[in-house]
Formats: C-alpha cells, sequence, structure tokens
C-alpha cells in the first residue's frame, strides 16, 4: 500500500499546490477549509434537524397517549408512516418529489428540505421512545393529577412529562447521536456536508484514506460531543433518590 | 404538475425494479445470516470473560456503531480493492460491508439476548456435565434466540430500509432501479413516490408481522 500522505490536507482545491500554513487566502480554499466547512454543514444539519425531531417526535409521542382515540390514531400513523420508509427515499421524497407537486416549497433551499427529512424521520422515533417513556410511569400518577381538578394538559406539564422526560434521556441521547450518522446521507442531494466532501475529496485527490480517516475521526468527535452534552442535561435535570437519578 | 404513472407497466418494472427488487434482497438475507453468525459468535467472544476475546470483540462492535454506514460502505468499497489488489463490483463489495456491519449491531441483540437467560441454566448445563460449547449450543443460544427474535427481526427491517444506502456507490437495488426508470421515461417524482410506496408496504407488513410474532411469544412465556 501506499505511503501517507497528510500533505493533501494543505492543497488548494484548484490547482492542487501545496499552501503554506495549510488555510486558503484571498479566496482560494484548501482541503483542510472544505473539510472543516463541511463539518459546519454536518453539524448544522444535524443539531436543526434534532431540533425538529425533537418537537415533533414529543408532540406524537405524547398525542399516542392521550385519550382520544382520534389523536392516538394521528399519533400511530405519522409513526408508522415515517419509520417505513427508508431515510434515503424520504430525503428524495423531499427534495425531488416534493416542490414538483407543491410549487410553493421550490423556493425553499435543499438545506431546509434536507433539516425538515431528517428530522421527521427521527420524530419517528423520539415519539416511539417518548411514548414508553409516558407509558413507563405508574398510572396512578395521572390519576392523581385528574383527580387533583388538574386538566389534561395540567397534568402532562406538571406530572407526567417531568418524570417522563428525565426516563427518556438514555434512549434520547443515543437517537441524537444517530442523527450526527444519519445526516450523511445529505450527500445524495448535493449538501457540501462530510460525506460529500469525503466523496469529492477521493475522487479529485485519490488520497481517499486520509481523507476517509480524517472525516470518520470527524463523525466520532461529533457523536462524542452530543454524548457528552447529553451527559451533562442528564446530570442536572436528575431527580436525588430515583433510579438512574441520584447516585 | 400532473402525475401521470402510464409508463410504470408490467414491462417497465420487470425490465428495471426486478433485478433491483432482487438485489435488495439478496443483501438483506445474506447481511442477515451472515450478520447473525458472526454476530453471535463477537457475542460469545464479549460475554467469555477473557479479556485478549473481550477486547477485541468490544472494539469491533463500537467502532462498526460509531461510524455512518455510509462511511463504512465508502471505505470498504475503497479498501478491499487495495488489499485484494483486483477491482471489486459494488454489488459485492455491499454484501461484504453490510455483514460485517450489521454483525456489529446483531451481537449487541445477541449479547442482550443471552444475558436474558437465567444463569441458572447455564449451571445446570454444567451440572449435567455438559462442555462450555455444548452448555451454549443446547441450552443457552435456543433460548436466547427465542427470547430476542422480535428485536432480531426489526434490525432486519432496518437493514432492508439501510440496503438503499447503497447508493453511494452506484450498486444496482431496488431504489436504484425506480431511479433508472424514472430516467428513462423522464419521470423521476413517479418514480420516488412509487418507490416510497413499495418500501412502505414491504416494511410496514414485515413489522406487523413481527409484532403478531412478538405477541405469540410473550403470551407463550
Amino acid at each position: 500500500m501506499a505511503t501517507w500522505d497528510w500533505q493533501v490536507f494543505c492543497k488548494n482545491t484548484i490547482d492542487g499546490e501545496v499552501v503554506p500554513r495549510c488555510f486558503g487566502s484571498g479566496g482560494d480554499i484548501t482541503y483542510l477549509d472544505w473539510m472543516l466547512s463541511a463539518w459546519g454543514w454536518t453539524l448544522s444539519v444535524a443539531l436543526l434537524a434534532l431540533l425538529v425531531a425533537l418537537g415533533v417526535g414529543s408532540l406524537m409521542g405524547i398525542l399516542r397517549t392521550t385519550p382520544s382515540k382520534g389523536l392516538v390514531a394521528l399519533g400511530n400513523a405519522w409513526t408508522e408512516l415515517f419509520r417505513n420508509i427508508p431515510l434515503l427515499v424520504q430525503i428524495f421524497l423531499w427534495y425531488h418529489v416534493l416542490p414538483a407537486l407543491l410549487p410553493a416549497l421550490k423556493s425553499v433551499p435543499p438545506f431546509i428540505l434536507v433539516v425538515l427529512g431528517l428530522g421527521f424521520f427521527t420524530s419517528a422515533r423520539i415519539a416511539e421512545q417518548v411514548k414508553a417513556g409516558i407509558e413507563s410511569l405508574p398510572r396512578g400518577q395521572r390519576y392523581a393529577g385528574l383527580a387533583l381538578g388538574l386538566t389534561l394538559p395540567q397534568t402532562y406539564r406538571y406530572v407526567l412529562l417531568p418524570r417522563a422526560f428525565r426516563v427518556v434521556i438514555p434512549p434520547l441521547t443515543s437517537e441524537s447521536m444517530n442523527i450526527i450518522k444519519n445526516s450523511s446521507v445529505a450527500f445524495a442531494v448535493s449538501i457540501a456536508e462530510l460525506t460529500q466532501f469525503a466523496m469529492q475529496a477521493q475522487e479529485e485527490t485519490s488520497r481517499g484514506i486520509e481523507i476517509y480517516l480524517a472525516v470518520t475521526g470527524l463523525y466520532f468527535v461529533s457523536a462524542f460531543l452530543i454524548n457528552r452534552i447529553a451527559h451533562f442535561i442528564e446530570q442536572r435535570v436528575q431527580v436525588p433518590g430515583m433510579i438512574g437519578g441520584g447516585k | 404538475m400532473n402525475l401521470d404513472f402510464a409508463f410504470l407497466t408490467w414491462e417497465t418494472l420487470v425490465g428495471f425494479v426486478a433485478k433491483g427488487l432482487v438485489f435488495s434482497i439478496q443483501l438483506t438475507l445474506v447481511a442477515m445470516i451472515g450478520g447473525i453468525v458472526l454476530g453471535t459468535v463477537l457475542a460469545l467472544m464479549r460475554l467469555s470473560g477473557k479479556k485478549w476475546l473481550e477486547l477485541p470483540a468490544a472494539a469491533y462492535v463500537n467502532l462498526l456503531r460509531s461510524v455512518p454506514l455510509v462511511m463504512v460502505i465508502l471505505w470498504f468499497f475503497l479498501l478491499i480493492p487495495l488489499l485484494t489488489g483486483r477491482p471489486m463490483g459494488a454489488e459485492l463489495s455491499a454484501i461484504i460491508t453490510f455483514t460485517v456491519f450489521e454483525a456489529a449491531y446483531y451481537s449487541e441483540i445477541m449479547r442482550a439476548g443471552i444475558q436474558s437467560v437465567p444463569r441458572g441454566q447455564v449451571h445446570a448445563g454444567y451440572a449435567m456435565g455438559m462442555t462450555y460449547a455444548q452448555t451454549m449450543q443446547l441450552v443457552v443460544l435456543p433460548q436466547a434466540f427465542r427470547n430476542m427474535l422480535p428485536v432480531l427481526l426489526t434490525q432486519t427491517i432496518i437493514l432492508f430500509q439501510d440496503t438503499s444506502l447503497v447508493y453511494a456507490i452506484g450498486a444496482y437495488d431496488l431504489l436504484k432501479g425506480f431511479e433508472v426508470a424514472g430516467k428513462n421515461f423522464n419521470r423521476p417524482v413517479e418514480t420516488y413516490l412509487v418507490a416510497a410506496v413499495v418500501y412502505f408496504v414491504i416494511c410496514f407488513s414485515l413489522s406487523m408481522l413481527v409484532r403478531r410474532l412478538q405477541k405469540k411469544i410473550a403470551i407463550i412465556r
């Protein structure tokens, strides 16, 4: 096998010349610049999609535990729809199909479409976790809330959700790490994120191993960062005396 | 815009899509069987209590589980020809990649399954005079498989969905079949829609079956 050539990252992306100090200047960029910007895109797609997924997923998960049959059916249908179509196909639906059917979407940047696609896909998984979290609470909690005269929304807000969300932090952490990994699928609709960078830079430079190693490393770092942040949140919100809480 | 599905005749489907569907199913089945076998070995290594077996298995599983599948597909497509010294087709490369990759996920499921078997079963096996291999093969693994069957099948449905990612190396799978048909008839919107419906119908029916199986198993247990 060929020897290492880490200098590839210092090369100008246009003429392939090695740039001193590795960062491009005056409008020229090196592969390192490109990769860091791709990392930014990966993180932006993943974090925004995570916000969408947490919002929509929590809502759908909550709906699935309400006494209303209609709302439960809505939540179930949502979950099944977004869980049973491959992510890549969903991304294609958002990128190729929806703008063709709804002309209003034509002016929406692809970045937003991918964020929505990835967010809705993940929302189905989060809905599943949130539902399981709420159902893991003793039934009496809900009755106690209602018996005290709280309305159903109040019961959720003050009794069920504060406990349920703490229960589901660990599975939500792994979903958050998954979303970083799944954001790689955005390569297929030309978002300039890490995987897209890896494929193109590999083509251009033929230094696939160095490029892939660096990109894989950045995915590791990103997932690890999310893991630490989630761990920090878990520590901050834990209730002493609960299992998985105060040790 | 008007949708027109008229071009999607039986001939179109057989001509473009059938080949892709066959490959997607083939890839899913090979990766499932290979992944479960390799995954079970990895799980047994991790539960062996011997550091020199535990550490490599744990490293394998954790490494593959923290890299995006698309990157793993790209890695293998790049590395296999370098290691074997000759070019390899996208399809074969995908089959190897998925088997290796899914083994990491199946191994976590099998590990949980093996751990769910009461310890007394192992002691009982030894007390009957069985060796370690016999205890595992005749007592522990059959129960672990049974307990974990719904989860293993659910993972297989996810695997089937993930096979669409061979798009990254241009292998001809179900999605690619629809895409090529769409390009050919200049009807990409319709073909993507139909592709989504086909994936949904397959995955939704399979997950319904798994749910029924789960209920059945739960009652007997």
